[in-house]
C-alpha cells in the first residue's frame, strides 16, 4: 500500500489541537507505517516554499486547525485547499470560530487600543503601534494585517469534513483517521462524534421534573455530583453541543460548555442552548421570565463560547459589514458563501 | 542588501518568522524576529464572569493550558478574597507540577530533541519526533510516549481532560482525589521520577558527551548576558505555584524580591512597531533596547533564568541535579542559552519529585476542596511559573464579578527580548565570513530560539495590531463616490 501524504497546520490557533494529534502516543508511530508528513510546523522542519513548491492536489489529507484572523491565514488556506485533496476543518477555531471568535463582539479596534496603549504595565510614550509595513535601515519589514472578523476555515475556502472539539477528543480524532484511510468517510461531513448530544453520554440523573426559579454560578454552590447540572440551576451546554468527547467535563464535575458544537440538524448552537434553558424555567409570565433570565450572568458569552464566529448573528453582521474588511475580497474570489 | 527569511519558524508553538539582512560580503548585518499572529484575549474577556476564566484564558494556549487555568483561578482566588481549603492548594500543585513535567518532556523530545539526536545538518524531513525516535529506538520512543501520557493522565483524572482541563475555579478545585486515584498518582509519580533521572543521563551522554554540540553550548554564538527572575518560596528554592518574585541581577545578585501582586512596580512592557508582541523589562534597569548586560533591562524567565534567580532546588534528586549542573557550568550565573535545556531537564526532576510528595501526602484525600466565597469581589492577581517563564493574570471585576480589566504578560513574553537577541547573535557568528549558508546553518539558528521553548500562541494573546480601515461611500448606480483610508500597509 502507498502512503498517503499527511499535512498539519495552524492558522489563529492556541497549539491543543496538534497537542491532540501528539496524544495519539503510540498510535502515532502506526500513523508513520501509513502516511508520511509533508507538512506541520509544529513538530517538522517543512517551510511555506516547500508547501508552495508542491504539485496541485500533493497532499492527501490537510488536518486544518485554528481559525482565520490574518490575511496570513487566508493565504494559507487558499494555498493548503490548492494543494490537499481532503482538507478537514480540525477542531472548535477551524470549524465554528471557538472561544477567541468573541473578539468578533469587540472588534479590532478596541482591542487594539486596551493591548498596546492602555494596559497598566505597558510602557509606550509615543503611543507606537505596530504596522503592516514597517521601513527599518536594512529594507523593509511586514506584518499581516488583520481581518476585520475572525472567521471559520469554511467561510473562506471550501472544507470536505469537520472534526469538532476544543480540543478533539484523541480517540476521536484516531477513530477518524481510521476511517479515512480505510476509505470509510461519512456523506455528512462531520468526523469524530457520536450520535445526539452531551446528554446522551451524561451519567449524572436528570430526573424531569425540577424547575429553575434561579441560575447559580459554579464557584457559588457545591452542586450534587451525581444530578443534572441544569436541573440544579447550573447552566450546562450539554443539551444543545453534539457527542463526542464522552461527556468529559461533567465527568470532572464541571458543566459542558459546548466545545463540540451544535448536534446535528441544528444551525445556531446559542440558540439552541437558549431553547434548552427556556424550557427548564419554573417561571410561566413574562415578569417570572425575565426575572429568571435576569440571574443568567453573560448570555453571549454562555450561549455561544464556542460557536459566536458561525452563528446566524454573526453571519448577519458579516453581511453588513464585508465591504470594511480587508480580507474580504481575499475571499469572494474564492465562492464566499456567506 | 540580501535577505533570507526563515519562514514560518518551526517546532515551537505558535507563528514566527525570522528575516536577516546580509550585506554584500554575506555577513549578517541585523535580524529581525517577528510574530505575525493574533488572538485578542484582554479585551473580549471583558464582560465575561471571572469564575469562568479559568476555561476561558486557558484557550490562550493548548500547549500550557494548565498554567493559564492555574494562574486565572489564582487570580479568581484573590478577586473573591477567598483562601481555598489546603487539599484543594494540594491537589492544584500536584495537578501542575504533573503538566510541567510532561510539557517539559513535550519540548525536550518532540520538539527540540530532533536538533540534538537527529542533527541539524540531517534531512529536515527526518528532524522530527518521528526521526528521533527511529534515532534513538522504539524502546526510549515508547517511554517517551509513556510519559507523555501518563503525565496527561493525572490531568485528566483530575480536570476531565488534559487539553483544556476543567478542575479548578476560584475557592478551590471541582473534583477530590479518592484513595483509588492517590495509589494511581504515587504510581505514576515514581515513573516521573525514574524517568527525569533517565532524561538527565541522556542529555550527559548524547549531547554533552558530543564535542560538537559541547562547543556549541559553550559557543559565545548562543551566549546572553541578562537578569533573571524566578518565583521562589522562602528559601529562595525554586517554586512553581505560588512564592514571590525574585530578580537576580546579570552578574548574579539580587536586584528585589517582591510579591506578584507588586508587578506593575517592577515590570513594564514596550511596545515596537515591527511586532505584533511586547517587550517587557525591569523597571529597575529601564529599557536599552534589545542589549545584553547590566545596564540593560532585558532579562530571562526561562528554565536557565529560574535556576539562575533562585538559591537551589526544594528536593533532594533536584538539588543534585542542581549543583551538577552549576559546577559543570563553571558556576552562578550561567548565561549559556542553550544551557537552558539541561536546566529544564533538572526542572522536570523537581517537578516529578514534588508532585510524588504531594500524591503521598495524607492531606491530598481530603474532601474539603472548596471555599465558598463571600466576599465582594474586586481585584485580584494570579501568578505561576508557566513552564515558558512567569505568567501573571491580573483582573479588576464589577461588584458581580464580571471583568472590567484584564492585563496578562505570559511565559513566552518576557523573554521577547532576549529571544531575538538570541537569534541574532546566533546568525551573526554562524552565517557570513564566505561560508556557503547550508539548511543545516539556518537550523542552528533557529536552535537559540528553540532553547527558550517559546509558545506565540500564548505570547500573541494580546491584540496590539494597526488595524486596517477603509470606508467606501457608494452611490445608487454602484459608483463609487468616496474612499477613506488608514491603511497601516500601503505597500504590501
Amino acid at each position: 500500500m502507498n502512503k498517503i501524504n499527511l499535512a498539519a497546520y495552524w492558522a489563529s490557533s492556541c497549539g491543543g489541537c496538534d497537542i491532540a494529534i501528539v496524544e495519539l502516543g503510540e498510535h502515532l508511530l502506526e500513523l508513520a507505517q501509513v502516511a508520511d508528513i509533508v507538512f506541520w510546523p509544529a513538530a517538522t522542519d517543512f517551510k511555506y516554499a516547500d508547501v508552495e513548491a508542491m504539485a496541485d492536489g500533493f497532499i492527501d489529507l490537510t488536518l486544518f486547525n485554528g481559525a482565520i484572523r490574518t490575511e496570513e491565514d487566508v493565504h494559507i488556506a487558499h494555498l493548503l485547499r490548492q494543494k490537499s485533496k481532503v482538507l478537514i476543518a480540525f477542531g472548535s477555531c477551524a470549524m465554528e470560530g471557538c472561544i477567541p471568535g468573541l473578539s468578533n463582539l469587540v472588534g479590532p479596534e478596541r482591542a487594539l487600543r486596551r493591548a498596546a496603549l492602555e494596559t497598566p504595565s505597558t510602557d509606550n510614550p509615543e503611543g507606537v503601534l505596530p504596522q503592516g509595513h514597517f521601513e527599518i535601515p536594512e529594507g523593509a519589514l511586514t506584518l499581516p494585517r488583520l481581518c476585520g472578523t475572525l472567521r471559520t476555515l469554511e467561510q473562506v475556502v471550501p472544507v470536505d469534513f469537520k472534526i469538532p472539539g476544543c480540543p478533539p477528543n484523541h480517540d476521536q480524532v484516531w477513530n477518524a483517521l481510521q476511517a479515512y484511510l480505510a476509505g470509510h468517510l461519512p456523506k455528512n461531513g462531520l468526523l469524530g462524534v457520536d450520535p445526539r448530544t452531551v446528554c446522551d453520554q451524561c451519567p449524572r440523573v436528570r430526573e424531569g421534573k425540577i424547575r429553575v426559579k434561579q441560575f447559580q454560578r459554579p464557584h457559588e454552590v457545591i452542586a450534587d455530583p451525581e444530578r443534572c447540572f441544569l436541573e440544579q440551576g447550573l447552566i450546562c451546554a450539554g443539551p444543545a453541543t453534539h457527542a463526542g468527547c464522552g461527556a468529559l467535563c461533567v465527568k470532572a464535575n464541571m458543566p459542558c460548555r459546548g466545545c463540540y458544537g451544535p448536534p446535528d440538524g441544528v444551525t445556531d448552537q446559542g440558540a439552541a442552548l437558549l431553547d434548552a434553558i427556556v424550557a427548564s424555567f419554573d417561571g410561566q409570565s413574562d415578569a417570572e421570565v425575565r426575572q429568571i433570565v435576569g440571574t443568567i450572568i453573560d448570555p453571549i458569552g454562555t450561549f455561544y463560547r464556542f460557536s459566536l464566529a458561525n452563528s446566524l448573528l454573526q453571519k448577519a453582521r458579516a453581511l453588513a459589514s464585508q465591504g470594511d474588511d480587508p480580507c474580504a475580497s481575499q475571499a469572494a474570489t474564492e465562492g464566499e458563501t456567506l | 542588501m540580501k535577505r533570507i527569511t526563515i519562514d514560518p519558524i518551526t517546532r515551537l508553538e505558535g507563528h514566527g518568522k525570522i528575516t536577516l539582512f546580509l550585506d554584500d560580503q554575506g555577513d549578517v548585518v541585523n535580524a529581525y524576529f517577528q510574530v505575525p499572529e493574533f488572538r485578542g484575549f484582554e479585551s473580549f474577556c471583558e464582560g465575561r464572569p471571572v469564575e469562568e476564566m479559568p476555561r476561558i484564558t486557558q484557550r490562550i494556549c493548548g500547549v500550557c493550558p494548565m498554567a493559564h487555568h492555574m494562574a486565572s483561578a489564582k487570580a479568581g482566588d484573590a478577586v473573591y478574597k477567598v483562601e481555598p481549603p489546603p487539599a484543594a492548594k494540594k491537589i492544584r500543585e500536584m495537578a501542575y507540577t504533573a503538566f510541567v513535567c510532561g510539557d517539559h518532556a513535550t519540548h525536550f523530545y518532540v520538539l527540540s530533541g530532533p536538533d540534538f539526536f537527529v542533527g541539524p545538518d540531517a534531512d529536515p524531513a527526518q528532524r522530527n519526533i518521528l526521526g528521533l525516535i527511529h534515532k534513538v529506538g522504539l524502546q526510549i520512543g515508547r517511554r517517551v510516549l509513556q510519559h507523555l501520557a501518563e503525565s496527561h493522565e493525572v490531568i485528566s483524572l483530575l480536570g476531565g481532560r488534559f487539553v483544556h482541563p476543567v478542575m479548578a475555579l476560584p475557592g478551590g478545585v471541582a473534583k477530590g482525589v479518592s484513595p483509588e486515584m492517590q495509589a494511581r498518582f504515587i504510581e505514576i509519580g515514581e515513573h516521573f521520577v525514574e524517568f527525569g533521572l533517565f532524561s538527565l543521563q541522556l542529555w550527559k551522554e548524547a549531547v554533552l558527551g558530543d564535542n560538537a554540540f559541547h562547543e556549541m553550548i559553550f559557543s559565545p554564538a548562543y551566549y546572553q548576558r541578562t537578569h533573571n527572575i524566578a518565583l521562589v518560596d522562602a528559601q529562595n528554592r525554586l517554586n512553581f505555584y505560588d512564592g514571590r518574585v525574585r530578580v537576580v541581577d546579570a552578574e548574579g545578585r539580587e536586584v528585589v524580591r517582591y510579591a506578584p501582586s507588586e508587578y506593575r512596580e517592577h515590570i513594564a512592557e514596550r511596545v515596537e512597531p515591527w511586532t505584533y508582541v511586547k517587550f517587557p523589562y525591569l523597571k529597575h534597569f529601564g529599557w536599552r533596547g534589545l542589549v545584553d548586560g547590566m545596564e540593560s533591562g532585558v532579562y530571562r524567565s526561562t528554565p536557565l533564568g529560574r535556576l539562575n534567580a533562585s538559591e537551589g532546588m526544594a528536593t533532594p534528586r533536584a538539588q543534585e541535579a542542581y549543583e551538577e549542573f552549576y559546577a559543570y557550568m563553571g558556576g552562578k550565573p550561567v548565561h549559556a542559552t542553550l544551557a537552558t535545556h539541561w536546566a529544564r531537564l533538572v526542572e522536570m526532576l523537581y517537578c516529578a519529585e514534588r508532585m510524588l510528595e504531594l500524591a503521598r501526602d495524607p492531606e491530598i484525600t481530603d474532601p474539603n476542596i472548596r471555599t465558598i466565597p463571600t466576599e465582594t469581589p474586586h481585584e485580584g492577581i494570579g501568578v505561576v511559573e508557566a513552564p515558558r517563564g512567569l505568567l501573571t493574570h491580573h483582573y479588576i471585576t464589577d461588584e458581580r464579578g464580571i471583568l472590567q480589566k484584564v492585563n496578562l504578560i505570559v511565559g513566552t513574553t518576557n523573554n521577547h527580548a532576549a529571544i531575538c537577541m538570541a537569534i541574532k547573535s546566533a546568525a551573526q557568528a554562524l552565517i557570513g565570513g564566505g561560508r556557503e549558508i547550508t539548511q543545516g546553518l539556518l537550523d542552528r539558528v533557529e536552535m537559540a530560539f528553540r532553547a527558550f521553548d517559546p509558545c506565540f500562541a500564548c505570547a500573541t494573546h494580546a491584540l496590539p495590531g494597526e488595524m486596517n480601515l477603509d470606508i467606501e461611500v457608494f452611490d445608487a448606480k454602484g459608483e463609487r463616490v468616496a474612499y477613506l483610508s488608514r491603511t497601516a500597509d500601503q505597500a504590501s
